[in-house]
């Protein structure tokens, strides 16, 4: 088998007196879109936060493409080519579409391509193009959060719940828009409560509680399995269905 | 594709009541000015106190503009930048009073030349010394803020006794260049030249902050920086360079501003830059912190309310801007414009 | 009796309790050891200023709020006594009715102050505090018809606190007991007696609850204790200190003005104090107050020998000069934020750089 892109080795991370990440293992294949599931408090997000090393691991590794993250500060993780979609989608609400979109493009220069295939996703964005971000809609956020992810190839996308709050509608958009993002083969790490979205996009899953991965796999097999979907999962994720 | 675009709302304007009730805090300045020109009843009067309110405002938020901007961006809370507003006026006055042939003769070209160099001269040195004291005496204390708050006051009481140490205990009397003296009288209303100079320095610095705000890629790093400096971290941009950036600018802004005010009271001393600071606090608390544009709302409003009150009831001037102050946390507890968050 | 008095805190030190008791000690002697007018004052001062500096540590190291009026509450108390003392004959009736005046209008402003800090950012404090001292230090120096302005106010003090008086005839061990001592020996016993107090209440349930807030406030408030109501209480509680602080200072000194008790460097003062003595221990306002304050009278003489040494060397001499005290004492301030951030006590306690000093 062949390297995967990201690999987590024994991850630990303290939060004040709080002991989080309890020793999780995780490998995030190439070109594949890994869904991160669990409960609340599981520690999803903050195996997210590690990785982009605004968490500092207290023991493990984060190998990602052969290099060793745990020492790196986060602007040297992002220059590696991930980019983040954080849960509170981290959008600047005093700047503009654009000037958020000029912000993620580190370059400096947008890609008027990449731009096309964004506004075909995301049409709200070229509306609301100059616009301040604050006035978009909690799901617009999202979108632009999602966007900025995109304005360049990155290798690696680390996506916190974007379902989060949204409208099933929204959500639609929102599935087509990440296998948009699939089919440039960018490998994907998406932390998801919403299961009708971690079956549509899914290919690996990963199931974390109490700061530990239990259960990993593919995703095929857990969507159907109801059994062990029932053990894994509990009601959490049945009552977003 | 068409039912995504059902679901986004119209063009998110919200009604006009709530639009024009967010431009109300920019509705405050000509509302104290007509507010003076009440209480004043004379016209021309109302017009000269309005101009040194002006001049003073923006001299004041020239001083205040780099304080906020390190707030903004690093939550650091800088006691210091009074220090380096006296040490500014001190260098300032060292290269004018040095280029006494500059400023003593009746000609403008000589005597801007003269203030300009004091200025470069301030606005160096303080910014040398601004990047000196961020990584000596802020760096270690990043994210405590009585340590901050403790440290930087040390900071402060070390650098007045170096200028005392360098400059010698007195206050040094530092007379306005020859053509900037005086006034010119139209009608009854008396415009002092140099207030007409600071208000055109100061709307120099706001027009230029604003514009390096607006249009470059360093100031939108700036002011995501200050709404959420993890995110401009997670796009990969080392935010603590883009600090030591804006702390030796806003420095360097103290130094400039440390010039001019000297010049505005013809005498400097050691403690100006903490006398100083009480009124660049109230302003940076008024306009919100973090924010340049409240910053200079902030500042006008100070400007004006010290020059009306100085005018009407000279004993409560500076009690009027703590007055000001309380009246805006009472209706805004995060001041006229704070720069969101998240 | 001992543990009762100390509230069960103790020194906890070999070194700091031996300097605590020669600092004790010496204050309790003063007037028979040091003679002369000089070293009492500097020994009525240090009283002062221990009670001063340890009500400031209330706020700062219990409660991790800066503020910079506390000055204010000192300078309220002392102009109590003043105004009292200036406007009726020199009575304990007028001593007393002007404390407790003075004693009130601080604890009212401290809890207009505590109420409206609670509106805004905990940041803003320290900002609008230092703006409303530094407001009151210019009305002070402009309503010359009340406070008497910049020159301040002179005045008797009762017959039993003034020179004249004589405890006894004669001298005992060498020294006429007169008003002086009288003046010193209450200041000394109300000083003690003030400090005391403020170790009872840091140790008492709600000096606890304090402590907890100043480590977590969101923790705390999530225990259920409304933060804001103890926050507030402790500043009305150091004002009330300061204030009383500030009357003694006024009965000892016959004299007030606005430099003397409401000047932002005596607000510095305070803060050096109370950091190099050691924040969050109370005992660190004694020690800190007694250094410095022998420092700021000693440390000039000794600095302008070093001067005079030095008379002939580039730049040592004005960098040693008795009028750059306070660039040595900033210095220090600074390196001991950094490095010894619980003070002397802290250090003596053997607890160097952690333990004691506030997080915040």
């Amino acid at each position: 088998m062949a390297e995967p892109l990201l690999r987590l080795a024994g991850l630990h991370t303290h939060i004040g007196q709080y002991h989080i990440l309890q020793g999780v293992d995780l490998v995030v294949p190439e070109g594949e879109l890994t869904m991160l599931l669990g409960r609340n408090g599981a520690g999803k997000t903050t195996t997210l936060r590690t990785i982009m090393g605004l968490w500092r691991a207290s023991a493990g590794s984060v190998s990602f493409a052969g290099s060793d993250l745990a020492p790196l500060a986060t602007p040297e993780i992002a220059r590696l080519g991930i980019g983040y979609v954080p849960e509170n989608m981290g959008v600047f609400a005093g700047l503009t579409v654009r000037e958020n979109m000029v912000l993620a493009a580190r370059g400096g220069e947008l890609d008027q391509g990449r731009l096309d295939w964004i506004f075909s996703l995301f049409p709200a964005l070229a509306r609301f193009w100059s616009l301040p971000a604050g006035n978009l809609s909690g799901g617009q956020k999202q979108m632009l959060s999602i966007a900025r992810a995109m304005v360049e190839p990155r290798r690696l996308v680390l996506i916190d719940e974007p379902s989060k709050g949204l409208a099933p509608a929204i959500v639609d958009a929102l599935i087509e828009a990440m296998q948009e993002l699939k089919r440039t083969a960018t490998t994907i790490l998406m932390v998801e409560q919403n299961f009708r979205m971690a079956q549509a996009l899914g290919d690996g899953v990963a199931v974390m509680d109490d700061g530990r991965v239990v259960h990993s796999g593919r995703m095929a097999e857990l969507a159907a399995d109801q059994a062990l979907q029932g053990r894994l999962l509990g009601l959490s994720l049945g009552a977003h269905q | 594709m068409t039912d995504r675009t059902a679901e986004t709302p119209a063009v998110p304007s919200p009604p006009l009541k709530e639009r024009l009730l967010a431009r109300l805090p920019y509705w405050t300045v000509p509302l104290l000015a007509l507010a003076g020109l009440a209480a004043i009843a004379d016209l021309s009067t109302w017009t000269t106190l309005t101009l040194a309110g002006l001049a003073m405002g923006m001299l004041i938020f020239i001083m205040a503009s780099g304080l906020t901007l390190v707030f903004g961006l690093m939550d650091v809370l800088n006691f210091g930048h009074g220090a380096f507003i006296s040490i500014g006026a001190f260098v300032g006055a060292s290269v004018l009073l040095a280029l006494g042939g500059w400023t003593a003769s009746s000609s403008l070209a000589l005597n801007l030349a003269a203030v300009c160099l004091a200025i470069a001269a301030a606005m160096a040195a303080t910014g040398l010394l601004g990047w000196f004291f961020e990584r000596v005496i802020v760096k270690p204390v990043y994210g405590a803020h009585l340590k901050q708050i403790l440290v930087t006051m040390g900071g402060l009481i070390v650098a007045e006794q170096l200028i005392h140490l360098i400059w010698g205990p007195n206050q040094i009397p530092l007379p306005r260049p020859e053509a900037l003296k005086g006034s010119w009288v139209i009608g009854e209303v008396v415009v002092e030249r140099y207030r007409l100079l600071a208000v055109a320095v100061g709307a120099a610095i706001f027009l230029g902050l604003r514009w390096a705000l607006v249009r470059t890629k360093l100031g939108l790093l700036i002011r995501a920086g200050v709404e959420n400096g993890e995110m401009v971290e997670a796009l990969g941009y080392r935010i603590q360079r883009l600090f030591v950036l804006v702390f030796v600018a806003g420095s360097a802004l103290a130094g400039l501003g440390g010039v001019m005010w000297g010049l505005y009271d013809e005498i400097i001393t050691a403690q100006m830059g903490l006398n100083i600071l009480i009124l660049v606090f109230i302003v940076v608390i008024i306009g919100g912190l973090g924010s340049v544009e409240g910053c200079f709302l902030g500042a006008l409003l100070v400007g004006l309310m010290a020059n009306y009150t100085g005018f009407l009831a000279p004993k409560v001037a500076l009690g009027s801007n703590i007055l000001l102050m309380v009246a805006i946390l009472m209706w805004r507890p995060r001041g006229l414009l704070p720069a969101g968050k998240g | 009796m001992l543990k009762a008095l100390l509230s069960e805190d103790y020194p906890r030190s070999r070194l700091l309790t031996a300097l605590l008791v020669v600092i004790v000690a010496g204050l309790a002697l003063a007037p028979f050891v040091f003679p002369g007018i000089r070293p009492l004052n500097t020994a009525a001062t240090i009283c002062v200023f221990i009670v001063l500096v340890a009500s400031y540590d209330l706020l700062l190291g219990y409660t991790g709020i800066v503020s910079f009026a506390h000055t204010l509450f000192y300078g309220i108390g002392a102009y109590g006594v003043a105004l009292a003392l200036d406007a009726w004959p020199a009575s304990w009736g007028a001593v007393a009715l002007g404390t407790a005046l003075g004693l009130a209008l601080a604890m009212a402003i401290a809890l207009l102050i505590g109420l409206f800090a609670l509106r805004v950012q905990a940041i803003f404090f320290a900002m609008v505090t230092l703006a409303v001292a530094s407001a009151c230090l210019i009305l002070a120096s402009q309503l010359s018809g009340l406070t008497g302005g910049e020159d301040g106010l002179t005045y008797r003090v009762p017959h039993l606190l003034s020179p004249a008086f004589r405890l006894v005839d004669g001298k005992v061990l060498g020294v006429r007991l007169d008003g002086r001592i009288v003046s010193y020996y209450l200041l000394f016993l109300a000083a003690g007696a003030l400090v005391l107090a403020m170790l009872r209440i840091v140790n008492s349930p709600f000096g606890r609850v304090l402590q907890a807030i100043r480590e977590n406030p969101f923790r705390a408030e999530a225990l259920g204790y409304r933060t804001a109501v103890y926050r507030t209480a402790a500043t009305v509680a150091a004002a009330a200190a300061a204030a009383l602080a500030g009357a003694l200072m006024a009965l000892w000194q016959k004299y007030t003005g606005p430099d003397t008790t409401l000047s932002l460097s005596i607000m510095i003062d305070i803060l050096l104090m109370v950091v190099i003595g050691g924040m969050g221990t109370i005992y660190g306002a004694v020690v800190g107050a007694t250094v410095f304050v022998l420092a700021k009278n000693y440390l000039q003489l000794l600095m302008a020998a070093a001067a005079g040494a030095t008379a002939g060397l580039p730049l040592l001499p004005q960098l040693v000069s008795p009028d750059r005290w306070l660039l040595w004492l900033g210095i220090l301030f600074v390196l001991s934020v950094y490095f010894f951030p619980s003070g002397i006590v802290g250090r003596l306690r053997g607890r160097g750089g952690e333990g004691g000093a506030p997080r915040g």
